[in-house]
């Protein structure tokens, strides 16, 4: 329809022109002020059609053509009408009309932004807590996303994290999707692919904190989140699916790894089986190994020698087994999930021997309600001999898949304080894009 | 010397690389069961097909298992519903299906909602405080016999783009399942036009094509928004209007829960009919066509038992 009215106008200008044309002998003069005034108006209806266009763009979300005809022209040619408006197709002859608009509300731009969205994460504690407190009322996070196609290659996803300290982005990587040999290679910033709970942004846990062995072990909300290089292959084999990933970072990650030279890189492997044992029914089976240089030197003194001579080496094992009737899958479901992890800190007092686990069960009773149990016990990073321990007890509601209320019971035992019984609480909304649900 | 282990066991790792020698058949997988349904109609024995969703599950709702990654890493056409329809769970199975073939935007990548007839597209200000709303439209649009020939066409047109050798088979193929759903056509018409214009209630908006095809007439759903499950104070209002417009009859689609529908037809003194919105939704509903056998023989016996006629 663009082209047409496009085409329209030209048919006017030509006629116009055309029709001046005998008028040659006249004053020459007259036909440059009416060829500036036709191009005055050209621009002015570009621009006007530009920002129609974007406005009808930004209420139907579709690109502009093919939403006008009921039967929608084929999307196989995407943004193939919009060059032809680009102001490259002005007459050269005018003068200044060439100049491309900047900052117009054209349309073909905007089509182009990645999907957006936020998600607000406002959380409550109450009770008391004398080893790990958290603030009373705090908007503990919020999430923008962006996310896009890069090219036929590759796509992008961005996630910034804005949190009551300052702003971070807490992945931001390149994906492709299109490498030969079945590989997908992620290169950025990355939650490391270290168990699940590491993999998993704090709005899409069943619960409203992560489990000790997560706070104590692997790094507390931030985790393994590191600029690194990821690489992942299906491995082929006739039984089940098999998929590999080995990641090299920098090797700085909060309190787990820290990297004092550039050799000091970390690495991270993690192997996931699964299989589906009926149509409702799976079970997801992971192995984890991470290992690069802790910060345990810098803290005893920081002495040159020290730098980079304690390592960390992190196993850890996963499982999960998931449970939706097809037929109620919008009303009954069961995930229960476990992990194991050995943290082995080599430090300036000796090697400690960490490790923790936690088990969680999580039942959808209805479309709305959902409701979960924790069991955490963990040892601390830097002395295996203490140990906390946890229970929690969950029930969260969804208004609808874009907003849920949380409430969570939790008893935590400290081997360095008093237990704490918290009642902890969650808001959380999200607007924007609709985001793929995790798995 | 670290980087040079990692290199290894990258390399290590892609010499698993399978090299399967290409098998004559099509590899298609496809997001529901009816564009299963029709790309097998279409393609015959020179095509296999899977697909992800079940007839009887929700298809705003699949889950991205990993069991599908392995099905798409495969495949050398993905066909999907679009318009939004897949959106919570389609992207990350393309991304990690790590097939160049079928990468939105490839050859191997058909949007089917791409030439047919699209109903309710949201015009004027679209926000979620209209529930779960697509904004490019219903995506429930192969309920519609028309459109499950444009849907057809397109695969045909698809298949011969990647397969050319065989493009006289599915021309034919496609013709016939043309004849087949012209004929089936007719006898659907015959069946309902005693109802046209009958007013009905349904579940879900699930069905604006279907009603539109055979003149059905819907004047409220159960749930109060799309994707926003039935509140007391909707379902109330729901049976006044139900009751004010002698309107008997409630389709539910076979994944939705039937408490809130019975009590309703209890009310007023109705029906709830479970309906298959795709194929597979009922053990009856084998393919496209016995869809429409199923559905508009089991309406048309509501209809006549409530309307009389």
């Amino acid at each position: 329809m663009r082209a047409f009215r496009f085409a329209g106008t030209t048919i006017v200008f030509v006629a116009l022109t055309a029709s001046s044309a005998p008028a040659y002998a006249q004053d020459a003069a007259a036909a440059q002020a009416l060829r500036t005034e036709i191009d005055q108006l050209r621009k002015d209806f570009d621009t006007r059609l530009a920002d129609l266009e974007s406005r009808l763009a930004a209420l139907t979300g579709t690109p502009p053509p093919g939403v006008v005809a009921e039967p929608v022209t084929p999307v196989q040619t995407p943004a193939s009408p919009t060059p032809a408006a680009s102001p490259a197709q002005v007459p050269g002859g005018a003068e200044g009309a060439a100049l491309p608009v900047y900052g117009n509300a054209a349309a073909s731009s905007k089509v182009f932004n990645p999907d957006t969205a936020v998600i607000g994460n406002f959380l409550g504690a109450t009770g008391e807590n004398k080893v790990n407190p958290q603030p009373a009322l705090q908007l503990s996070e919020s999430e923008v996303s962006l996310q896009a196609i890069v090219d036929p290659y590759a796509r992008a996803d961005f996630f910034l994290s804005f949190g009551e300290e300052g702003v971070a982005v807490e992945e931001g990587f390149i994906t492709f999707p299109t490498l030969p040999g079945d590989l997908l290679m992620k290169v950025g910033k990355m939650r490391a692919a270290f168990g699940k709970v590491n993999t998993l942004h704090s709005h899409v846990l069943p619960w409203t904190d992560r489990p000790l062995v997560t706070d104590n072990l692997v790094g507390g909300d931030d985790g393994i989140d590191d600029a690194g290089i990821s690489v992942s292959r299906l491995i082929p084999n006739p039984w089940f699916f098999l998929e590999g990933t080995g990641q090299v970072y920098r090797g700085d990650s909060d309190d787990v790894f820290h990297s004092t030279k550039r050799g000091n890189l970390s690495y991270v492997g993690h192997l996931r089986g699964y299989q589906d044992v009926s149509e409702s029914t799976n079970l997801d089976l992971g192995v984890s190994y991470a290992r690069g240089h802790n910060p345990s030197g810098l803290l005893s003194g920081g002495d040159a020698e020290a730098r980079g001579r304690f390592i960390t080496q992190l196993f850890g094992v996963d499982a999960t087994v998931r449970w939706r009737p097809l037929r109620r899958a919008i009303y009954h479901s069961f995930l229960g999930r476990g992990e194991f992890i050995v943290s082995r800190r080599d430090q300036a007092d000796g090697l400690q021997n960490s490790s923790g686990w936690y088990l969680s069960g999580d039942y959808q009773l209805g479309r709305r309600w959902f409701t979960g149990l924790r069991f955490d016990r963990s040892d601390l990073l830097t002395d295996a001999d203490l140990h906390d321990s946890g229970r929690s007890l969950i029930l969260t509601y969804w208004p609808s898949e874009f907003s849920q209320v949380r409430g969570q019971v939790r008893r935590t035992n400290y081997a360095e304080g008093p237990t704490a019984n918290e009642f902890l609480f969650q808001f959380q909304f999200a607007i924007g894009a609709h985001g793929a649900h995790p798995f | 010397m670290k980087i040079k282990s990692i290199v290894a066991i990258a390399l290590a790792l892609m010499s698993f690389a399978s090299v399967q020698p290409a098998s004559a058949a099509l590899k298609v997988v496809t997001t529901t069961a009816d564009l299963g349904a029709l790309a097998k109609e279409v393609g015959g024995d020179k095509v296999q097909v899977d697909s992800f969703a079940k007839g009887y599950q929700d298809p705003h709702f699949v889950e991205p298992k990993p069991s599908f990654i392995l099905l798409a890493n495969k495949a050398d056409l993905l066909i999907v519903v679009g318009r939004e329809l897949e959106i919570g769970w389609l992207p990350p199975l393309i991304t990690s299906s790590r097939n160049s073939k079928i990468q939105t935007g490839a050859a191997g990548y058909l949007d089917a909602s791409s030439n047919v007839k699209i109903l309710e597209i949201p015009t004027g200000q679209i926000t979620r405080a209209m529930g779960d709303v697509h904004p490019a439209g219903n995506p429930h649009y192969w309920l519609d016999p028309g459109n499950g020939r444009k849907i057809a066409a397109a695969i045909r047109d698809k298949f011969s783009e990647l397969s050319p050798a065989d493009k006289a088979y599915f021309a034919q193929r496609y013709s016939d399942f043309d004849k087949r759903l012209a004929d089936a056509e007719k006898k659907w018409d015959a069946t309902m036009a005693p109802y046209k214009g009958t007013k009905i209630v349904t579940y879900h908006r699930s069905w604006p094509n279907f009603v539109e095809r055979f003149g059905l007439d819907v004047i409220g759903y159960v749930e109060p928004k799309p994707g926003i499950p039935p509140s007391p104070s909707h379902t109330l209002e729901l049976i006044d209007e139900m009751k004010r417009q002698n309107v008997k009859v409630i389709l539910v689609e076979p994944y939705f829960d039937l408490k809130t529908p019975q009590s309703i037809a209890n009310q007023v003194g109705g029906k709830v009919l479970v309906l298959a919105p795709s194929v597979g939704g009922t053990k009856e509903a084998t393919d496209y066509i016995t869809l429409f056998d199923y559905d508009v023989n089991t309406l048309a016996t509501a209809l006549k038992a409530t309307t009389g006629k």
